[in-house]
């Protein structure tokens, strides 16, 4: 009796969390299948070619026209002015953290750096529009006050804790014997940085890379407020653009009716912001996991 | 790898002749102003953003600070900008964490004890690991269409908090299995071992001794997934979250806006005293969430025994 008693209570909890897990499966499911779906339904109506290829985006002004190219190039001078300074800062940081930093110093700066990380995007938007893009104006009265190069500088700033962690657990996952070999044949500690700890971490930092990449495709709320909503295929980064995702919020925050074309349209971008992040995400993933299988 | 090359020779050089020693100390003073000039390049990075989070921080307080008051709570939001209050903003931002972590954490949990304890060594099992690692690098705005169309449309539950809540609890839901996951990781097997061996069954191990030892950590990540989630702006726009509310909610089925809303809508009005608003609303939302940072690094350090 008492083992069936046992048994029954093993089955049931083990059920119970085969359930919980099954919520993460259905919710990539929900994820492929809406989008695929809202998207075909879009696709119904604009070709394809011309969503992918287009270079005019003014889906709310008659006449019409779905071409995704404005919104892509505004992710893009979004995630590069971010990106290009937020790794190597980054990467910096790390090196400070993990090779000059005290204990004491590092206690400290660490829940500094997770602080940091915690603050909502939409408080870093608030930050460029009121702060970043002012101290332009101040330089060049000529900039727009929404601009690509504020949104970026932002969502830099917001990326920067990510890359720091990531690079920080790279660099302690080298054992120290490698590094005290280099110090033993005379090096010092400029050196052994950067002849023996980057070079040994180099496909961890290009995968903390990829996913700070993938954080600035994704980014929100800090680009819609600070880099405007003015699609454009535009090699201005201080002029007004719209990103991606602004243009979800635009829309979404709007009554577009659903299942008009305003309203599909937002899931067809969703979608190519979907792919684009999930081709980002596995492979930066996957080169975090072979690394560390070589390293330890 | 030239430069270690370029070191070890003029080490292994040493006390050659004259012409060569006077190089070779040219190349050693070479060597330590590198040094020394990458170290203070480390530094003032360092320096950097800490100055930039300092500046951060001060700019919003004297922003917003004098907008502080007893009114400020109690209000709702209004057209003008000295009536205006976040009443029903944080209120609605109390609803989402409280029904947000009531979806999210048991159901994290659960499924991070299954993939530490439960879960059988085959490739089903990996393939659900990486798609818990994709859907934590989601964009959370893609979460947002996904709760429009599941919670709002398909279930009908309309731009309600229940709607809004359970969108969050789904983006917050792999970073919850992940943290919790480093948690039981950490549980050393000695213990497990110990409880088999006075024979108590699998489910009384890992309730009762496993989870037990892993909930310090278990605690802080979950701590800083619902602060993620209360931060969250873009998903509850998308589902529809208003911005214009001048009631608090009373049950999971009403209307609502959270204080990250309320924000934007306010920081994107192009009058100066609503950025103002928007400044003391931030003061109170960072204030709610450093305080359950602190708390979660505070169990952390205080309470957990096993680290990784």
């Amino acid at each position: 009796m008492k083992n069936i008693k046992n048994l029954f209570i093993e089955k049931s909890i083990h059920l119970f969390l085969l359930i919980s897990v099954s919520i993460t499966i259905l919710t990539t499911l929900a994820v492929i299948v809406l989008l695929g779906k809202e998207s075909i339904a879009f696709f119904s109506e604009v070709s394809i070619i011309s969503f992918l290829f287009g270079t005019n985006w003014s889906p709310l002004i008659e006449p019409q026209s779905f071409g995704v190219l404005p919104l892509v190039c505004g992710t893009m001078w979004i995630v590069f002015g971010s990106v290009i300074f937020a790794v190597p800062v980054g990467l910096l940081v790390a090196v400070y953290l993990s090779e000059y930093a005290s204990d004491k110093v590092k206690s400290f700066l660490k829940p500094i750096l997770e602080l940091l990380a915690g603050i909502p995007t939409v408080v870093y938007g608030y930050f460029a529009l009121t702060f970043i893009t002012p101290l332009m104006k101040w330089f060049n009265p000529e900039i727009e006050v929404f601009n690509a190069a504020s949104g970026a500088i932002v969502v830099g700033i917001m990326i920067l804790p990510m890359i720091a962690s990531l690079c920080d657990d790279a660099f302690s996952a080298v054992p120290s014997s490698i590094k005290q070999g280099g110090y033993a044949l005379g090096a010092n500690t400029f050196e052994v940085i950067k002849d023996i700890l980057i070079p040994a971490t180099k496909s961890r930092i290009g995968a903390a890379t990829v996913l700070a990449v993938s954080r600035a495709i994704g980014e929100t709320m800090a680009v819609t407020l600070a880099a405007g909503a003015t699609a454009r295929l535009t090699g201005d980064p201080f002029g007004s653009i719209q990103t991606m995702t602004a243009y979800i919020v635009q829309v979404t925050m709007g009554d577009a009716p659903a299942g008009g074309v305003e309203y599909l349209s937002s899931f067809a971008v969703g979608t190519l912001l979907f792919l684009m992040t999930l081709v980002m995400n596995i492979i930066g993933n996957q080169w975090v996991f072979k690394s560390r299988i070589r390293v330890v | 790898m030239a430069n270690t090359n370029d070191s070890l020779t003029s080490v292994i050089e040493l006390g050659n002749t004259e012409h060569e020693s006077v190089v070779n100390q040219k190349r050693m003073a070479k060597r330590k102003l590198y040094d020394k000039l990458f170290y203070r390049l480390c530094q003032s990075t360092i320096l950097l953003a800490l100055v930039t989070l300092v500046i951060l921080v001060v700019h919003i307080i004297i922003s917003g600070v004098s907008w502080l008051s007893l009114d400020f709570f109690t209000n709702f939001t209004s057209r003008f900008a000295e009536q205006a209050g976040i009443k029903a903003a944080i209120m609605g931002s109390m609803w989402v964490l409280v029904l947000t972590a009531a979806f999210a954490i048991p159901l994290g949990v659960s499924a991070a004890i299954f993939l530490e304890e439960y879960a059988p060594k085959k490739k089903w099992v990996e393939w659900i690991q990486i798609n818990i690692g994709n859907l934590a690098g989601m964009p959370s705005i893609v979460y947002g269409l996904v709760g429009l169309t599941v919670f709002v449309r398909y279930l009908n539950f309309e731009r309600s908090l229940l709607a809004g809540s359970l969108t969050l609890a789904l983006l917050v839901l792999p970073i919850i299995i992940i943290s919790s996951q480093e948690a039981i990781k950490a549980v050393p097997l000695s213990l497990r071992e110990a409880a088999y061996a006075l024979g108590a069954k699998k489910w009384q191990v890992v309730f009762l001794q496993v989870l037990p030892a892993a909930l310090p950590g278990i605690l802080t990540g979950v701590i800083l997934s619902i602060s993620r989630a209360i931060g969250e702006t873009a998903p509850l726009i998308v589902i529809g979250a208003l911005s214009f509310v001048a009631f608090t909610p009373a049950s999971i089925w009403d209307e609502f806006t959270v204080l990250p809303i309320q924000i934007y809508n306010w920081a994107s009005k192009p009058q100066e005293e609503f950025h103002q608003l928007a400044a003391a609303a931030i003061i109170v939302l960072l204030v709610l969430l450093f305080a359950m940072n602190f708390l979660a690094i505070y169990l952390r350090q205080k309470y957990q025994r096993y680290k990784l």
